[in-house]
């Protein structure tokens, strides 16, 4: 039991911590970014699935290759669409999906701007 | 005046949100790699299965007037299903060379699948890691894609091929 118990100490204090190198904190940012096809909401980063498993695979392979993380999502969307990255490029059909955000914020602000003027009209008067 | 151009302003903003709705509820949202149809496939080698030395690539497509490259495996119970008309296909239509991809597999299963239920393939290449999978846009197995002789996929499998797929197949290659 003594001797167990030593042993486990001299791990415990000689066991340095790993930390992912700074390729592996690159290829996770890329992973999350990618939507995995066959899961229900997971990134690729989060999936054990086959399908993830390869992608994973082929965005190593590219990012050894010298690749930028761009040309992997330009690569990737060229072989299945602009569903496999969560952040779809800005065109003219997704023009709606980038502005109706902002436009229904501005338009809630003018119509509360307006109710609060109309409140303060009524009070005045 | 102002309190009706703001109820205007209201209610063409509900009914624009309400036609959104509308218009995505109508959109079939199923995943499909259909986009690719039209495209040109890109550059591949691809090692045989019983010979490691022989490979074809890209260039030997453009001799045949149609390919058909199915992807497959001994595991896939679909791939079973589908083999028969694989093998009628390969029977029946010159026009059409048909290149087996064996996907994610063991050696021995892959040919002991093909010993058992025949073989349709005019080639049969291994993609053990499944990186050749992605140049093709698969994502599922069984898939397969139909290209022409100048390398542009013009129908594309997502599933088994069944008799209508197969009709498919015959008429576009007429």
């Amino acid at each position: 039991m003594k001797i167990k118990f030593f042993l486990f100490t001299v791990y415990i204090l000689t066991a340095t911590p790993t930390y992912p190198s700074e390729t592996e904190f690159k290829l996770l940012e890329v992973y999350k970014n990618l939507r995995c096809l066959v899961c229900q909401g997971q990134s690729i980063a989060d999936s054990n699935s086959d399908f993830a498993a390869t992608i994973k695979l082929v965005v190593q392979d590219q990012f050894n290759e010298g690749k930028t993380e761009d040309e992997i999502y330009k690569f990737l969307t060229s072989k299945y669409g602009e569903w496999i990255v969560y952040q779809p490029s800005f065109n003219k059909n997704n023009f709606l999906l980038w502005f109706l955000p902002y436009s229904a914020l501005i338009f809630g602000g003018f119509i509360i701007f307006l109710i609060v003027r109309k409140t303060k009209n009524n009070n005045v008067n | 005046m102002k309190t009706n151009i703001t109820k205007i302003i209201i209610f063409s903003f509900v009914i624009f949100s309400l036609f959104v709705f509308w218009q995505a509820l109508r959109k079939n949202n199923n995943y499909d790699t259909k986009s690719l149809i039209g495209n040109r496939i890109s550059n591949f080698q691809l090692i045989e299965i019983y010979n490691d030395d022989k490979y074809i690539s890209e260039y030997d497509l453009k001799k045949n007037k149609f390919t058909l490259i199915n992807f497959f495996a001994s595991w896939c119970a679909p791939c079973r299903i589908e083999h028969k008309y694989l093998l009628k296909l390969s029977r029946e239509s010159e026009k059409i060379k048909i290149i087996g991809i064996n996907f994610k597999d063991k050696k021995t299963n892959a040919i002991n699948f093909l010993e058992e239920l025949s073989n349709p393939y005019n080639f049969v290449g291994k993609d053990s890691k499944g990186k050749i999978s992605i140049l093709f846009g698969i994502y599922g197995i069984p898939e397969s894609i139909l290209v022409d002789n100048n390398l542009t996929i013009i129908k594309k499998i997502v599933g088994p091929i069944d008799q209508i797929q197969y009709d498919e197949i015959l008429k576009l290659i007429q």
